[in-house]
């Protein structure tokens, strides 16, 4: 788990309060990960873990599928139209879903 | 959504990450494969 | 913000998470309290040609494993095709079983193989609890089955157990069986479901008992399995790992071996009969489309519960407890915590409850008493009485051998 925190514009905890989540890396699915779509967003299960996760946001769900093509998981953020304000968020999110493998670094498998 | 962050305190990193995950719980759910009734 | 994940559900899942398919009644074993009254195979069995059809829906639909049951699913010859089929369709597979097939080498191409999990039935950390339950030699059998996984490197297969009044006091004794195997203990709860209605009074927990239990779930935490099977526990305070409500219909539903689906495995009843996947549509369409889940997945009310400070807790306990002793949907479980379930069973008087309209268990009894006609072989028999089981004999009868010394 990436431990690297983004510096803070102004000391407060705001752009890191992804701590061990980086954006700006390139992310990806992992290859074992099934994404099924639902009403309220989506599933994920894990056939390697076995563990579940429910992504309870559309947007969510844009970002992850965004993630294997994009340069950086702040690009497929913004591309899934989540603001500036909304980036810590969704970087905790997505470090949950890091934590729990159904994303990986690109990179690495 | 309003930016909600934890302070970080550089001396208490787990609590930071404790507020940060519970946050992420709006969004990402967790729920073990056999955390379903109905399956015997 | 995002609603929680029990109002997310009323609006229905595009699939199933996983779904319990029993793959055939027939079984090896004749176990006491048997939620599909088991035993003898039914001539309308799903073909392996139409369990193909059903495993390639699930692979269009997405659900992500399949919890294959029976009966004895390993005594269907085309068993280990059907489960490489699934996995090579990417349909996860766990199976549950007595363990009567699994050889060393069964065990070892178990292991070798990805995304299939095993589940060993167990019943009692004794053969003379067990055996009581589920018939002599089981437990032996079971042992055998776990011995040969863990040889064979199987590690976190899982050892299921339906909890009973007999073997509460067994909850210790059975980790340590799972963990000399290298296991993962799962505790179920006992429903009144098939041959359980027989026996649910005299096998189910004390209140006590159920409290006992509940201590033991919460100290344990992730490490001991439920199925979510104690949601209705939650009104004790604070609530087991899982997602603490009704699957049924929801989130999970039952395949039956001849293709019938209902809305759980502990409900099967033509009152919770959505559809057959041998109609127009498939699997899918029932799952999609059928009256009895759309109504499932409405908010529930809560009925007599909703005034109950736990109710949100509890959510009303579980449907096919209070169908199957005959109380009413909209009521406390039988099982309530807080004791009005019992107090509503005392009300329940005269008639009985209701019975599943189909039972494949074995016919030979040791006091073969029968009155009226045997249920016809071929068509579904009508819901009615049962000829074979007027006297209400356990399968076991004569077979049971009571434990000599009681657990608390």
């Amino acid at each position: 788990m990436s431990t690297e925190a983004a510096p803070a514009s102004d000391g407060v905890a705001g752009a890191r309060a992804g701590t061990g989540f980086d954006l700006d890396r390139p992310w990806r699915l992992h290859p074992q990960v099934s994404v099924r779509p639902e009403r309220f967003g989506a599933l994920l299960y894990h056939f390697g873990t076995r563990r579940l996760s429910f992504l309870k946001s559309p947007a969510l769900l844009t970002v992850v599928r965004a993630l294997d093509e994009a340069p950086s998981a702040r690009a497929a953020c913004r591309l899934a139209g989540v603001t500036e304000a909304g980036l810590p968020t969704y970087a905790a999110a997505l470090q949950t879903l890091a934590a729990s493998q159904m994303i990986c670094a690109r990179g690495q498998t | 959504m309003n930016e909600r962050v934890a302070t970080a305190d550089i001396t208490a990193p787990d609590q930071a990450a404790e507020t940060e995950l519970a946050e992420a719980d709006l969004l990402v759910e967790e729920v073990s494969i056999d955390g379903m009734c109905g399956v015997y | 913000m995002t609603l929680p994940l029990v109002e997310q559900f009323q609006y229905g899942l595009a699939a199933p998470i996983c779904l319990t398919w029993e793959l055939t009644y027939a079984c090896n074993l004749s176990c006491v309290h048997c939620l599909s009254s088991s035993g003898r195979r039914d001539p309308r069995e799903l073909t392996a040609a139409e369990c193909m059809a059903v495993i390639d829906e699930l692979e269009r639909m997405q659900v992500f494993y399949v919890n294959i049951g029976g009966g004895e699913p390993t005594v269907r010859p085309d068993f280990w095709d059907l489960v490489d089929y699934a996995t090579a369709h990417h349909v996860g597979v766990k199976f549950s079983t007595n363990g009567v097939k699994i050889t060393p080498e069964r065990a070892r191409r178990l292991t070798a193989s990805d995304y299939v999990d095993v589940q060993i039935s167990l019943d009692g950390a004794t053969a003379e609890v067990n055996d009581a339950v589920r018939g002599p030699g089981s437990y032996a059998t079971a042992l055998r089955a776990m011995g040969h996984l863990a040889a064979a490197g199987f590690r976190g297969f899982k050892i299921s157990v339906v909890v009973t009044r007999h073997n509460v006091s067994q909850l210790d004794d059975f980790k340590v069986i799972a963990d000399r195997f290298g296991a993962q203990l799962r505790l179920t709860r006992l429903r009144p479901s098939g041959r359980g209605a027989d026996v649910w009074d005299e096998l189910h927990p004390t209140a006590a008992q159920q409290r006992q239990l509940y201590d033991w779930l919460v100290a344990r935490g992730e490490q001991v399995l439920t199925g979510d099977s104690f949601f209705h526990l939650a009104a004790y305070g604070e609530a087991l790992p899982g997602l603490n409500l009704c699957g049924a219909g929801r989130v999970v539903c039952l395949i039956d071996p001849v293709g019938d689906v209902y809305a759980c495995p502990f409900a099967i009843h033509e009152s919770f009969l959505a559809g057959n996947v041998r109609d127009p549509g498939g699997f899918a369409a029932v799952w999609r489309d059928s009256e009895l889940f759309a109504g499932l997945r409405r908010p529930q009310t809560g009925g007599a519960c909703h005034s109950c400070s736990a109710y949100d807790s509890c959510r009303g306990g579980c449907m096919a407890a209070k169908f199957f002793t005959g109380l009413p949907l909209d009521g406390p479980d039988p099982e309530c915590v807080k004791g009005h379930g019992e107090r509503a069973l005392a009300a329940v008087t005269g008639a009985s409850p209701p019975r599943p309209f189909g039972d494949h268990s074995h016919r030979s009894r040791p006091v073969p008493v029968s009155i009226g006609p045997r249920p016809p072989t071929g068509p579904r028999p009508l819901a009615g009485p049962r000829p074979d089981r007027a006297c209400d004999e356990s399968p076991l009868a004569g077979f049971r051998a009571a434990p000599t010394s009681r657990p608390s």
